[in-house]
């Protein structure tokens, strides 16, 4: 039986070798996503651990030293941390724009304390040197800074330099973001840390803190421990304290992560249970091949079982040559992967993991699948008595085909008519080559959508829905009077100020925090649309406008009444109604009208930030004199936002996107080159006749390629639409928490998966056709049907 | 080549009278007839793994126009493999082998594939019809790339089975289905007809049938015709009998008075 298992592979190699690599690519995507994600969630948790992240905090505006040893006395408080945070404005000279940077203060004393600093070059600063500081690393990176260099700040309208001397991440900011900017932007937002004395002097902060990080007890009442906080920081301007959920950092990281996990259960199930699918559906086509084989091997006295075994032990090897491509592609990608994803959440190493459960899954399913298709094959081959099965099988009767009924077949030649009636009679095998290469096209469409999904977000966010050319955040609010410096800046067109305010949103049971923004009634710089795409509108009414998102975060509805807690004041709750809910693809967000919001507040007009529309020539001059505003926290370029979303978003979704597109290309060509080998095999005894008869190869292979023909353009039709209604299942489970995309497929995305298909069959063709030529006729003939 | 054809009912008779006198004569001189094939110490060695097969060791052998030659041999005599280097469907490892003054030796691929279309017609034990197409179909197959065909239905008149034309293979018996290949193989009008055990897989009544629908084509259209057998009995009906044994001629029998496919007993 070895013998013949070392016969199968030697004449079989190539197809097993195709067979393998469509499972092998369905266990490596499975593989790589599942590691990756692994890794770094062992990667995050060793970090906050041996840096000891906070797990609450709170941000106030100007608190006593003294009120530390109150929270610290809070029960299921561990350990507390004052700091004082600040955002400035940069100056730095190559730079149009004004860049900023979130100054934090540390304790130099301390040993091992809370939110630590892992520092990669250079040394700690030292407490009675003036103005050393340590510079996070993508920061100094996207500056070419090194220990050594200086950097200028505007702090309190004053520049200031500051002296690098070192360059250092916490697990506090794996991932930086500019207060309004959606993704990171290592040239103009970067963190400082300088020793508590010097920021102490330059804000004028001596004996106090703005910002509070607590370690809790294991066990500790979590809420409860947020309550007593909230109630002694409140005189302070506490804004409320929130955990890690809700910390910027942890919470775009966790977000990446359970979208990735999405990513990784979805897509890759998908293309699992294809390429599981397609497995099978070629094992079984190759089984039914060995029929006469099968029949032999019984009239010689094998055991249907022993038969059975032989099978068997071919598609474990199969399973074992997919399970070490899977696992060894797999697991080097996840390494790609892992790495490409920590060029923005930054992490001190990366602890590389290796996800044997679901790589042992992986591989179960496939050989499942394989087993299965196996098994019913075998018995259908068993089943026959040996005698019958080596008898020539009965030409197959061709009468009454739908072809021959609408005499369509009239109209062709006998060539033509060969391969029609063949498609149609064989109609099992027919319909699984047409399944199994639509399948191939679906999943091209699935392994390519998110492309079109991506620009489509990208234009709505930046094109469509932002009209602004420049946002700008004011270091605390600013009165209308002042607001008039602001229009007054050179080459602005128009100002669209805006209020934004920390709230808590409540209803039942679920909460949110979030900055309520109160905008103009009809924005026209910085619109909201829904997705219709038709500008949101904020009329002065008692009511809320939030996105739908929001709505099923705090499990509310048009209507409903919530509650709203404003965080940076001692101020009691309001009721709300939710007067409006627009569908859009952006975070959880709410608005009211900003007039309406002026009075919740009860203050007159005080903008925290304004939207500006300016003429691009200007923009040089406006930069040059916003640096010199002290008002000024924050500068957001709208195009540098969309060009830095663009490179990181491309970036980061590159990677995923190139693999499936090569995996599901692997397969298609996986699926059409085992078609193409089967139709040969089948119609070897047909196509030798012809040629024997005097047919050249030309018009051999024209009977063969254009069955293949025929199958692949059937196939294009059929594999759109489960294209599409792959993809929408992709988008249903990357609709997270905090995430909706919009499921846009473009026709372009259609013509690769065709254009690809083609071109898979078309290599096949040639593949086969070669095999053609050197088809030994008389071997072919001798051997009866 | 075409002026080669033999499509002068007229100028076939008259060599087909030739034939037959040179047949009946006692000192058959080759040089009296038009030779199709001539081979010279045909050779022809396999390589199965770590041995060489010698199928054919200087076989030396010409048939000529209008001839009904079997060609008899036990299995592994080499008759196979003779009947494919005339058909063109095999090149011998040495020796000539020539059709007409056309050369078969040095024939690549195509040129082998373009002298099988223009002159060669075969049968198979296994009849090889395409089971997609009717009786009709697979001799129009065939038609299609000749230059001259005969009609499909009289193709199928000649083996008289007209009636069952629009029949598909599945529908008809081995015999009729045997009988369908020889209508397809003639049905470009071949200079040459090659069948190989056309009656193996048939029972002797059927076989018969067969046999006679062979030997028609023969005698209407005057075309050469080899049958290779290993039945005995078959060769009773030709007009000259090579017998090969283990790669060489062991013999070359004129058949002095032929007998009728219907008078073979085996």
């Amino acid at each position: 039986m070895n013998r013949l298992m070392i016969a199968d592979l030697q004449r079989m190699w190539r197809q097993g070798i195709a067979i393998s690599l469509l499972l092998g690519c369905g266990i490596a995507l499975f593989v790589m996503t599942n590691s990756s994600m692994l890794s770094l969630a062992k990667t995050r948790q060793q970090y906050y651990q041996d840096y000891r992240f906070g797990e609450l905090f709170t941000a106030l505006v100007r608190a006593p030293n003294s009120l530390a040893d109150k929270v610290a006395a809070v029960p299921g408080v561990q350990e507390v941390q004052t700091r004082i945070v600040r955002d400035v404005l940069l100056d730095i000279p190559e730079m149009v724009e004004p860049a900023s940077c979130r100054l934090v203060s540390i304790d130099t004393a301390a040993v091992n304390p809370m939110n630590g600093i892992h520092l990669l070059l250079g040394r700690f600063p030292s407490d009675d040197q003036r103005s050393e500081v340590i510079v996070s690393e993508l920061f100094a990176h996207g500056h070419g800074f090194q220990p050594g260099d200086s950097l200028t700040c505007i702090m309190g309208g004053r520049k200031q330099k500051l002296q690098i001397v070192g360059i250092g991440m916490s697990p506090e900011y794996v991932y930086v973001v500019q207060p309004g900017m959606l993704i990171t932007d290592d040239r103009r937002f970067g963190v400082v840390w300088m020793p508590r004395r010097q920021m102490a002097a330059a804000f004028n902060m001596e004996g106090a803190f703005n910002n509070l990080s607590i370690d809790l007890l294991p066990k500790a009442n979590v809420d409860e421990v947020i309550f007593q906080v909230d109630r002694l920081t409140k005189r302070y301007g506490g804004t409320g304290a929130y955990d890690r959920e809700d910390q910027i950092s942890h919470r775009r990281v966790a977000d990446e992560m359970s979208q990735m996990k999405t990513f990784a259960f979805v897509t890759p199930s998908i293309f699992l249970a294809v390429s599981a699918f397609l497995f099978n559906i070629v094992f079984t086509r190759l089984i039914t091949q060995q029929t006469e084989q099968i029949a032999t091997l019984r009239a010689f006295g094998y055991r249907p079982r022993e038969i059975g075994w032989h099978y068997v032990q071919m598609v474990i090897l199969l399973v074992v040559v997919a399970t070490i491509f899977g696992w060894v592609v797999g697991l080097r990608l996840s390494w790609w992967m892992t790495s490409e994803y920590i060029k923005f959440f930054r992490f001190p190493t990366v602890d590389h993991q290796f996800a044997v459960t679901h790589a042992v899954g992986a591989v179960a399913i496939g050989a499942g699948a394989a087993l299965i298709g196996t098994y019913a094959a075998i018995r259908k081959a068993i089943r026959l008595q040996p005698a019958e099965a080596m008898r020539p099988a009965a030409p197959k009767d061709y009468r009454g085909l739908i072809a021959e009924r609408t005499g369509l077949s009239k109209l062709m030649t006998p060539v033509g008519r060969m391969v029609v009636r063949r498609l149609e009679t064989n109609r099992l095998a027919t319909t699984l080559s047409v399944l199994g290469m639509s399948l191939a096209v679906a999943v091209l469409v699935l392994g390519s959508y998110m492309r079109n999904t991506i620009d489509f977000v990208i234009e709505f966010q930046f094109e469509k829905s932002q009209r602004q050319d420049v946002m700008l955040t004011f270091v605390d609010t600013l009165s209308a009077a002042s607001l008039h410096d602001v229009a007054h800046l050179p080459g602005v067109f128009a100002v669209e100020p805006y209020r934004t305010v920390p709230v808590r949103l409540r209803n039942k049971t679920r909460t949110r925090r979030v900055g309520l923004m109160g905008l103009d009634t009809n924005p026209d710089l910085y619109r909201i649309l829904n997705d219709q795409q038709q500008p949101v509108s904020f009329p002065v009414h008692d009511g809320l406008t939030v996105s739908q998102k929001m709505a099923e975060l705090l499990d509310a509805k048009l209507g409903d009444e919530i509650w709203i807690d404003i965080l940076d004041r001692r101020q009691p709750s309001y009721r709300f109604q939710i007067a409006e809910v627009f569908g859009n693809f952006t975070d959880p967000s709410a608005y009211v009208n900003r007039q309406q919001l002026h009075a919740l507040l009860g203050e007159g007009e005080q903008f925290s930030g304004a939207f500006l529309s300016v003429d691009s020539d200007a923009i040089q001059d406006l930069y040059a004199e916003v640096k010199q505003m002290p008002t000024v926290a924050g500068v957001v370029d709208k195009n540098a936002a969309e060009a830095s979303f663009r490179d990181t978003v491309a970036s980061s979704t590159s990677l995923m996107r190139i693999v499936n597109a090569v995996f599901s290309g692997l397969i298609a060509l996986g699926v059409i080159y085992n078609c193409a080998i089967i139709i040969l095999a089948e119609r070897a005894r047909d196509l030798a006749t012809l040629r024997v008869m005097g047919f050249r190869r030309r018009e051999v292979s024209y009977v063969l390629l254009s069955e293949l023909a025929v199958i692949t353009l059937v196939s294009i039709p059929i594999g759109i639409p489960i294209g599409y209604g792959l993809s929408y299942v992709a988008t249903l489970a990357l609709d997270t928490e905090t995430h909706r995309f919009p499921l846009v497929i473009e026709r372009s995305t259609y013509s690769y998966a065709a254009i690809v298909i083609v071109a898979a069959a078309s290599l096949s063709a040639l593949y086969v056709r070669r095999m053609l030529n050197s088809l030994d006729l008389v071997a072919v003939l001798k051997v009866k049907e | 080549m075409s002026s080669f054809r033999l499509n002068l009912p007229d100028h076939v008779q008259v060599m087909k009278a030739a034939d037959k006198s040179a047949g009946q004569s006692s000192d058959n001189s080759p040089t009296s007839r038009t030779a199709v094939f001539t081979a010279h110490g045909l050779t022809k060695v396999y390589r199965m793994g770590e041995v060489d097969v010698h199928a054919l060791r200087g076989v030396d052998v010409e048939m000529y126009a209008g001839e009904f030659v079997v060609i008899l041999g036990a299995s592994g005599s080499g008759k196979s493999t003779l009947l494919n280097i005339l058909g063109g469907l095999d090149v011998p490892t040495s020796g000539r082998v020539s059709f007409r003054d056309q050369s078969l030796t040095d024939a690549d691929e195509d040129d082998l594939t373009e002298y099988r279309r223009e002159h060669i017609g075969f049968v198979f034990q296994f009849y090889n019809l395409i089971a997609s197409l009717t009786a009709k179909e697979n001799v129009a197959l065939v038609a299609d790339i000749a230059k001259d065909p005969l009609e499909p239905e009289e193709a199928l008149r000649k083996v008289g089975l007209y009636d069952r034309r629009d029949h598909y293979p599945s529908q008809l018996s081995g015999g009729e289905q045997q009988r369908v290949a020889i209508a397809r193989a003639i049905g470009k009008r071949p200079d040459v007809l090659l069948c190989d055990e056309p009656t193996g897989a048939l029972d002797v009544k059927t076989g018969v049938i067969v046999l006679e629908a062979i030997a028609r084509i023969n005698q209407d259209l005057g075309t050469l015709t080899a049958v290779i057998t290993h039945n005995a009995a078959i060769a009773e009906m030709a007009d000259r009998v090579i017998s090969l044994s283990d790669g060489r001629v062991a013999e070359i029998h004129v058949n002095q008075n032929r007998k009728e496919a219907k008078e073979l007993v085996w």
